[in-house]
């Protein structure tokens, strides 16, 4: 049979229509799938995300005071440990989402599965596959934060004090952090192979959580300076405090502009590090 | 100028630099509404070689081109013009059967009401209608398979890829996805390329072959030119009432091909196949007692082109 033979046997219309589609529509399309899926384990979402600042606020801000071994008026300027824990523990929740809501589904979707082929047949470029994960994850980070305020606010049996001072400052520390930790999601979930990701867990997000100054206010380390320096690499520290400057802008926090850089600064190379990464594993 | 659904130039992968290379210069054309198979060992490079054709495995050098379009250069335009069933369940685990339809659609430009009513289309076409609301991961092989393929025809491709569809199947699947396939081939125009070992299948269904060994393409035609080149000729057993009967025909014999005698058995290779058996009867004589003939096989080529040492 000939070439021409073959090609008049089409029908009409089928001779290739390579049509592209709209990045826009394809990464929405991408995001409409994530929002589905979320919707179906809500559950499981609201549990990962409530139980450590639930039982966090519980026994050190109502437990603790209750039995006469508060932290209460410890820290600068007499404010409750209840306040401090508040912007610390909105960190910890927007960070810990952000990773976990990119590196656990990757893990399967390139390990066992391989599953991630069904995203990367999307019809737009791999680096936009890769955002959108970290664009949901950063919806689900904003969503953690906005679950979790209410608990830090109510269960404490201290008085909390929270006042807004800056809107704005606020949302941009919230995406940008829910950005920062989507990305360090895709990198830790493209560099360490998926069996171990596990791992992630005990040498990465708790040593963060632990010396991001979650607990206390960065300044407040001076008595150890050593420290105080380390943890300037640690990129929740200005998470942490850019809350503070939101929200308790009573207690001592960095300067903003400070703030802000480090966050984008952070993002922009988390970024670039993970999208290659992801790249490179996904495309051989 | 139309475009072939799918043209390689010389095109290379190597997944460790200095190390062997899993794809070592191949150049292939396939025409409009062919199926096309893509045969070889394990590892002889199948799979790389759909992965660069469907935008998934960067090409170390050369080029190719799908539609006429670069995967390397447009991999988004090139993915919206094909489809692809890739060698293991890529199915989305957390999704229905008919969200995994539902959602591809949606990657693919569909709204909302334009991708469901595409989805239930599917289901009824893939008789998955009555599956539509598990999780994918209650089908069984065979219909997951299905449901690969109602995936990667549902942006309405012009060419879709299959790497090792059949491999793992119950012969009930395997030939359920071949008729699926026949049928979008005649309905749609659409062009199949597909990877398997099955060589079997590749001889009954595909219109050409490509044997593929240590990545490069050792031969490429259709079943039937590549058994008539390179395959062994037809094989013809004569069997003789006794020694001495075998020992005059032999001489006969010798014009229609080479001879092995055996006792009274006589082995004539010929490439006439079946058309030789009655000059066969004539040469051999009175004495005959019985004639087999084994025709050549798409497996002998396969077997004679890449050996019969095991891999991997």
């Amino acid at each position: 049979m000939t070439t021409g033979a073959r090609a008049a046997r089409l029908p009409a219309g089928a001779v290739q229509r390579a049509r592209r589609v709209p990045y826009a529509r394809a990464f929405y399309g991408l995001m409409v799938r994530d929002a589905r899926v979320l919707r179906r384990e809500f559950v499981a979402f609201l549990l990962r995300t409530v139980m450590n600042p639930l039982l966090f606020v519980f026994v050190f801000t109502y437990v603790m005071p209750k039995i006469g071994r508060g932290f209460g008026g410890t820290a600068a300027g007499g404010v409750s440990f209840a306040t401090v824990l508040v912007p610390g523990l909105i960190a910890v929740a927007v960070f810990f989402q952000g990773i976990a809501a990119v590196a656990l589904p990757l893990a399967t979707e390139l390990g066992g599965t391989r599953e991630i082929e069904d995203r990367l047949m999307a019809p737009l470029p791999i680096s936009l596959v890769a955002f959108e994960k970290v664009v949901f994850s950063a919806f689900q980070s904003l969503l953690a934060a906005l679950v979790v305020f209410p608990l830090l606010y109510l269960i404490p049996a201290e008085p909390v004090v929270v006042h807004i001072a800056s809107w704005p400052l606020l949302i941009v520390v919230v995406l940008l952090a829910g950005l920062l930790a989507g990305f360090l999601g895709l990198l830790l979930g493209t560099v360490v192979p998926p069996r171990q990701i596990g791992l992630i867990f005990s040498l990465v997000v708790v040593p963060i959580t632990f010396l991001g100054c979650v607990y206390y206010p960065w300044q407040e380390l001076s008595p150890i300076p050593w420290l105080k320096a380390f943890t300037l690499i640690n990129p929740l520290v200005y998470v942490s405090e850019g809350l503070r400057a939101a929200m308790t802008p009573e207690l001592p926090h960095m300067p903003v502009p400070a703030v802000l850089a480090a966050l984008v600064t952070i993002t922009a190379l988390l970024a670039w590090l993970s999208t290659r990464s992801f790249i490179r594993r996904v495309t051989g | 100028m139309v475009q072939r659904p799918l043209e390689l130039r010389r095109l290379v992968k190597s997944y460790v630099h200095g190390g062997p290379n899993a794809v070592d210069g191949i150049d292939l054309a396939v025409e409009h509404g062919e199926l096309f198979g893509l045969l070889g060992p394990n590892g002889a490079g199948k799979t790389t070689t759909v992965g660069i054709a469907t935008t998934r495995v960067a090409p170390t050098a050369g080029t190719a081109l799908v539609n006429g379009i670069d995967v390397v250069a447009d991999p988004a335009l090139a993915k919206a013009s094909l489809g692809v069933v890739t060698q293991f369940n890529t199915l989305d685990r957390a999704c229905t059967v008919r969200e995994n339809l539902v959602f591809h659609c949606r990657f693919f430009g569909d709204s909302r009401h334009a991708a469901a009513h595409r989805a239930d289309e599917l289901l009824e076409r893939f008789r998955l209608a009555d599956r539509g609301d598990e999780m994918v991961t209650a089908l069984s092989g065979g219909l997951a398979q299905r449901l690969q393929v109602a995936r990667a025809i549902a942006h309405r491709p012009t060419i879709v890829f299959l790497d090792e569809p059949t491999a793992g199947l119950d012969p009930q699947s395997r030939l359920a996805l071949w008729e699926v396939l026949e049928e979008l081939r005649g309905e749609e125009g659409l062009t199949v390329v597909l990877t398997t070992h099955y060589i079997e299948e590749a001889e009954r269904f595909c219109e050409r072959v490509a044997i593929i060994d240590y990545g490069k393409i050792l031969v490429c035609g259709t079943p039937t030119a590549l058994k008539r080149e390179h395959g062994d000729l037809a094989i013809a057993t004569l069997g003789f009432t006794d020694l001495e009967a075998a020992r005059e025909a032999v001489a006969r014999l010798r014009a229609l091909g080479a001879v092995d005698q055996e006792g009274a058995t006589l082995r004539v290779r010929t490439a006439d196949g079946a058309e030789a058996v009655p000059a066969l009867v004539n040469a051999a004589g009175a004495q005959l007692r019985d004639l087999s003939l084994a025709e050549p096989s798409l497996e002998n080529v396969f077997i004679a082109l890449t050996g019969r040492e095991l891999r991997e």
